[in-house]
């Protein structure tokens, strides 16, 4: 084992143990600051395979804004195990596990399916995932997708502008 | 063998570290020390004078008194959040100094040192993973404490770095078009033996040093610790070190803010009007090194005292006018700034 099957299987042990712990955990603070972890574990990951860039917005965008506002909203409604509705369907249970595990099956088999399978993630080399490549990459090839999505967020902020001016 | 970099260079930045986070302990300490010198100046009173020559122990005899105090942790208060709080934000005031470069290169013992901890090809954008992360050592401490004035102290915290980062963003992303690169140190390298980026970017340097006042949390933008409306504000519930922690990190933020300022926009350890390749020649390596470290210093030094200049000069903003500034003012103000940048580079590089 080198460093970077150590530093792998680390981040993964915690990313799970992290997204295991968003679930099980009774206090929806505590869930959030466990999703922090995961998003960290993950940036973690993106950093093995070099992409820099990635790993940073991904602290930035999701862990260090996105996160804020969920905490926001989760501490003034003072969310907690007393004011959660209580669960009255157990068939509810049954149906969400077993749909969960259909869906990890068609997953898992439809990976072992690609015929791309022996094709490794570079680890540690390749400048993919630099700013400088993924801007250009951006910009010429993927310019058509990148400038549709910049739309699609425009239009969101706008709805969520005129729905929050509706209310006054 | 597991670890295929050599221990010298485990050794020199294990060190580098240490020396980093030590002189940004001690600096901050001296920074407590004199705001109270600034503040009694500009109020025309003599300043902390007991403890030593001119008050100079002050800071020390500070710190035992915190640490002596008792230590209380409310009730109904989650504990380990509780801790976990003010670490967090000693901890991320102290991580943004990795990427700062504190001068050129020394050379010791036949090794060549270069002095920044990290030079990462993402540098400014580390600045602000860490200090986005900030937020959570206020709002987690905030929430733990059980406590609706701490509560409502972090929130306002907390909105009040998310809307000035906005403006930051955009207003370095100016910057970022003129210097074509995102590390630290191949900006100051830019700079050196040529013109300063504050001259290429005089609004962007204006936004962002508004926006870094925002995000320390200082006066005029002290609203998530105004004493007339919220007692104490996110630390309402602190005591002892924990207290002590809140506070001091707010110096150590403000003296790394300064140092990001000024290897953003004023050169770094550039010494101005002075051929830098000529003078390295003249003086030495290690020399010219230390010279530079000492300009960069004082560089720093000049905005923390401007920090305390403004502190004790302008009063506090109300929060809706705090709020409108950040977004209706600075933002849009940030967005045509970085439009007329982009114009201008795109008119002079297609001729």
């Amino acid at each position: 084992m080198n460093v970077i099957q150590i530093l792998f299987l680390f981040l993964s042990a915690v990313a799970l143990g992290g997204a295991i712990m968003v679930v099980a955990s009774k206090n929806p603070v505590h869930s959030i600051l466990y999703l922090i972890i995961t998003f960290f574990a993950i940036s973690g990951h993106y950093i093995l395979l070099n992409a820099q860039f990635l790993a940073i917005v991904n602290v930035i965008v999701y862990a260090g804004a996105i996160m804020v506002l969920f905490l926001f909203v989760v501490m003034l409604m003072n969310l907690n195990a007393e004011s959660a509705p209580p669960q009255k369907n157990k068939y509810i249970l049954y149906g969400g596990t077993i749909a969960g595990a259909s869906l990890m099956l068609v997953l898992v088999s439809a990976l072992k399916q690609t015929t791309q399978g022996n094709h490794r993630m570079l680890v540690n080399s390749g400048a993919g995932g630099l700013i400088e490549n993924l801007g250009k990459v951006l910009f010429t090839d993927y310019v058509f997708p990148f400038e549709i999505s910049s739309v699609l967020f425009l239009s969101a902020m706008i709805g969520a502008v005129v729905i929050s001016k509706k209310e006054a | 063998m597991l670890l295929t970099i050599d221990l010298g260079l485990i050794i020199e930045k294990l060190v580098l570290i240490i020396v980093v986070v030590m002189s940004s302990l001690v600096i901050a300490m001296y920074a407590t020390y004199a705001e109270r010198k600034v503040a009694a100046v500009m109020q025309d009173r003599i300043g902390p004078n007991r403890a030593g020559p001119f008050g100079l122990f002050q800071p020390l005899a500070d710190g035992l008194k915190l640490f002596f105090k008792e230590e209380i942790i409310p009730n109904f208060s989650s504990k380990f959040l509780f801790i976990l709080g003010p670490s967090l934000a000693m901890l991320t005031a102290m991580m943004t100094s990795a990427v700062i470069p504190w001068g050129d290169t020394i050379t010791l013992f036949g090794r060549e040192i270069h002095l920044q901890i990290a030079d990462i090809n993402i540098g400014i954008l580390y600045v602000f993973g860490v200090v986005s992360m900030g937020v959570y050592g206020i709002m987690i401490g905030a929430w733990a404490s059980n406590n609706k004035f701490s509560l409502m102290g972090g929130l306002r915290a907390a909105s009040q770095i998310i809307s000035y980062e906005l403006a930051m963003g955009i207003a370095l992303i100016a910057l970022l078009m003129v210097t074509g690169t995102l590390s630290l140190k191949a900006m100051v390298v830019g700079q050196m033996d040529g013109i300063w980026n504050v001259i290429k970017q005089p609004l962007g340097f204006v936004i962002f040093i508004i926006c870094v006042f925002a995000e320390c949390n200082r006066t005029p933008f002290d609203l998530a610790e105004a004493e007339n409306e919220l007692i104490g504000g996110y630390h309402t519930e602190y005591s002892s070190m924990k207290l002590g922690f809140y506070l001091f990190a707010e110096y150590i933020n403000m003296f790394v803010s300064s140092a990001v300022m000024v290897s953003l926009f004023f050169g770094g350890y550039d010494i101005p009007f002075l051929n830098d390749a000529h003078a390295v020649e003249t003086y030495g390596q290690n020399w010219m090194a230390v010279w530079h470290i000492i300009m960069f210093l004082g560089k720093s030094f000049f905005f923390v005292y401007f920090f305390m200049w403004v502190r004790w000069t302008i009063p506090r903003f109300r929060y809706d006018q705090l709020m409108n500034l950040g977004w209706k003012k600075l933002l849009p103000l940030a967005l045509i700034n970085m439009l007329v940048t982009g114009a201008v580079i795109l008119y002079f590089t297609t001729k």
